[in-house]
Parts: structure tokens; sequence; C-alpha cells
């Protein structure tokens, strides 16, 4: 891991209406490092994460990926939105999994991971096949890449998204609660392809309420509450060493629920 | 008025060209306006649910136009009205322009509401692996609503097969007026009115038919 800082958020803020959601978020990812968010619903995990990928923008403060502003540009001092174009470029360097996997209906699996190789990347239909039939075989659907998605379990389909997501070799990979929507039985294939990924060096943000995943594969947690990061540290000052009083309640839910092992 | 079955095959023989040109034409008309319409409606119905405001809004004064005005009337504007200015279209065309013209609005409406029920995370996936606007619709949005817009699309077609009866007013000879016709020289009024009817509705349910294969075809869009 180097110590290089991938993503740098300083004082993000975003609103809905008049809702305050974020209220300055700072946040710094390390290249090859997982940083997992959690806190309840509505602490704004998920918004914050959906800003670094600009499906939603933020109001103020400064995303920064490699340096560059996410979202807009300076000119003459003052903030420019970024065109189409250059905001697309922006997301193909930051890959997201979604809660609900969002696969392509009317692509094979082998399709939906070409799409982006094919019409972003701009690869042959040739390369963009054996790139696809590599990461379908990493998630362990290699023989599924012929299946549409219907054919396929949420797990499997999780995965083939997770394969969509990494194919494109973006510098950091984005995950929203990506087994929130699975049948538990199928949380642990899920969760086994991550901590790969994160074990291969994959730069990860990850909103979960997995603790125990977060636990054992985070290099840095951050627990947010209404808006703000309440408290952040290792997995360790995290769990063991909880300052924060919201924090402790938190933690104190998910010990009810799973004794100790948290 | 008959109903001999006898008298009534010797008169559809004799008749036999003229039944089948009119055949000839109402299918013709049918497969150029439905060509027309769909293609025109496609592009209309990503306007209205994409374009920059003040298309959109000219696109909707248009569906709304088209979906209140009877087809007769349309036709008959689109004839008469060319022929006022000088353009000299052959019914026929004008026909097929009027059809065309009324069916843009239905498919363009229909596509716009499917395009409004691909759920919202296909968008969000589509700009998440770096699709740019025009590839996002192509490529993920429009093949999903396509699927979706298929039942309406082959009741608009059936429409258009039934409307072209109508191009019968400005002198069209399709398989109705070729029916008159006959009908002006043997007077077997039911006869060939009937015959005229199971034609249409062989022609209709085959496009149905058609229509459930292609449905079935595309079952695999589903979430």
């Amino acid at each position: 891991m180097s110590d290089q800082v991938l993503l740098q958020a300083r004082g993000v803020r975003k609103s809905f209406g008049t809702v305050e959601v974020l209220k300055g978020i700072d946040l710094d990812v390390r290249q090859g490092q997982v940083v997992s968010l959690i806190g309840a619903s509505g602490s704004g995990k998920t918004t914050f994460l959906r800003c670094v990928n600009l499906l939603e923008e933020h109001d103020g403060g400064d995303i920064l990926l490699d340096g560059d502003p996410i979202g807009y540009r300076v000119a003459d001092g003052r903030r420019k939105r970024l065109s189409e174009t250059k905001v697309s470029a922006q997301r193909a360097r930051i890959g997201m999994v979604f809660q609900s996997f969002n696969l392509f209906p009317h692509l094979t699996a082998e399709g939906n991971v070409m799409l982006g190789l094919t019409k972003v990347l701009g690869k042959g239909k040739a390369e963009a096949r054996d790139i696809a039939g590599h990461w379908l075989d990493r998630v362990g659907l290699g023989a599924r890449r012929g299946h549409y998605p219907y054919q396929l379990s949420g797990g499997q389909q999780q995965r083939v998204a997770i394969a969509r997501a990494v194919a494109m070799q973006p510098r950091l990979l984005l995950f929203d609660e990506v087994t929130s929507a699975l049948d538990p039985e199928l949380v642990a294939e899920v969760l086994g392809v991550m901590q790969k990924l994160a074990e291969e060096g994959m730069t990860m943000l990850v909103v979960s309420h997995e603790m125990l995943f977060v636990r054992e594969v985070s290099h840095h947690v951050v627990f947010m509450d209404q808006g703000r990061v309440a408290q952040a540290g290792s997995p360790a000052e995290i769990f063991d060493r909880p300052e924060n009083e919201r924090l402790k309640g938190f933690l104190g839910r998910f010990h009810a629920m799973f004794g100790q092992a948290v | 008025m008959t109903l001999e079955p006898g008298t009534f095959l010797f008169e559809a023989w004799t008749a036999r060209f003229a039944l089948m040109n009119g055949l000839w034409v109402t299918m013709t008309s049918s497969f150029f306006s439905i060509v027309l319409a769909t293609l025109a409606g496609l592009l209309m119905g990503v306007v209205l649910s994409y374009a920059w405001w003040p298309l959109r809004l000219l696109a909707r004064a248009y569906v709304d136009f088209m979906r209140g005005m009877p087809v007769l009337v349309l036709i008959l504007f689109t004839y008469y009205g060319l022929a006022m200015f000088r353009i000299n279209v052959p019914p026929y065309w004008a026909g097929v322009i009027a059809l065309a013209a009324f069916a843009t609005a239905h498919v363009a409406e229909n596509l716009r509401g499917a395009v409004q029920s691909v759920p919202a995370g296909q968008m969000e996936a589509a700009k998440a692996i770096g699709l740019n606007f025009p590839k996002r619709i192509w490529y993920v949005i429009v093949p999903q609503a396509v699927r979706r817009v298929l039942p309406p699309w082959v009741n608009t077609c059936l429409e258009i097969v039934k409307g072209t009866t109508l191009l019968s007013v400005i002198g069209v000879v399709e398989l109705l007026l070729a029916s008159q016709q006959v009908i002006a020289r043997n007077y077997m009024v039911i006869d060939f009115y009937l015959m005229a009817a199971m034609i249409y509705i062989v022609v209709n349910f085959s496009i149905a038919q058609l229509g459930a294969l292609l449905e079935r075809r595309f079952s695999y869009i589903r979430y």
C-alpha cells in the first residue's frame, strides 16, 4: 500500500431542498486502501458515495480524485461545471456497485461486462470478450457468461455487477450496500469476491452494514452520523475503543444482534 | 344482395385481379405507414423524453394535436391541403403520410411511457460505467423501452391497417374501395363486404401473431 492519497474529500456539503444531508465531510482514501463508511440509515453514507461518482452533485467543498476536482473545474477563480463528456470520463475512472445490482437485463453476463469496454474504452469486440471472460472467471461465473440476468441468482447478479465495474480498471471502486438486497445465504459469496479484490490492492470505498466484513477487511473505518463524520480510525479503534456516544449506541445494537463477534 | 356460393365464387373469380390489387394497396400502404411511423415515432419518443425543453414542448404539442384529430380529417387535410399549396402528391402517398403522421404520435407517446418505466437504476448503472448521454440512451434505455413498447406498437400497427380503409375517400383503390367497385357491378353487397372483412381480420390476426412472436423473442428482458 502506498501513501498516495487517491480520493480526498474536504468539507463536502449536500442538501436536498432544505434538508442538509452532508454537513462537511472530510475523508481520505489512499491508494490500495479499503475505507468503510458505517452509520445508521439517513446518516449520509450513500449520498456521499453518490457524490463521489457524480450521481449527485455536491453543493460545497471539494472531492478530488488524483488531485482533480470531481464535477467541476476552476477557471478565473470560479467553479465551472464540467461538460457531460468530461463528467462521463471522470465516472469511467470510478467503478460503482449498487445495492440493487442494476445489471442490464437485455444483455448477457458477458454483454454487461463488455458494454463499457467497447463503448467507453473503445476496445474491440474480441479483446472485450477476453477481458469479460477473465473477470467473470474471477468472480466464479465463467460458466454463466451467456446467461441473462433473470437466469442468475441475486448473488450471481451482484458478482457480475462487480465484474462489470472492475473490468473497466477503475482507480477506485465504490460499493453501496451491495449485500443489503441479498438473501442471507448469498451474502458470503459476494463478500468473498470483495475480500479477494481488497487483498489484491484494489482501492475501495465501501458502505456496508456487514460489520464483521468491515472489521476484517477495512484499513480505515468512518462512522457517519447525521451528515457528519462522528469518528474515524482503524477498525480496532472504531470497534474496540469507540469514543463517540452515537457510535457506542450504533455498535451496541450490532452487539445485541450478533453477540461479541463484532 | 345474395348469399349464393356458386354465383359468389364466379363473381369473385372474375374480380380476382381487382381485389388482389386492392389487397396489395392495403398491405403496401400499411407497411410504408408502419415503417415511417415507427422510425419517426422512436425519434420523437426520445425527444419527448429527453430533449431540450422547447423541442420537447413542440413534440408534446404535435402528439396532443394528432391524438385529438380524427384520422379521416387528417387524411382529407393532407390530400386537399397539400393540393391547395400546389404540391401534387398522389393520393396513395398523401394517405401514407397522413396515416404515418397519425401513428407517429402514438408510437412516440408509447415510447415515452416505456422510457419512463425503465427503472432509474439502469440509467445510474450506465452512468457509473462512464457511458455518455447518447450511448446511455441508445445502448441501455432504448432496448429496454422497445421491449416494453412492443404490445402497444402491435396495436398501432393494427390501427394503421384498419385506417387504410379511410384512404378510399381520397380515391385510393385499396381493398375496401376495390370491393365496393366490384359490388357496384354485381350488387352482391353482403358477400363482398364479408369477404373484405375476413381478409382484414386475417391480415391483422397475422400481425398480432407476429407481435406475440416478437414478444416471446424478447421475453428475456425482465427484472
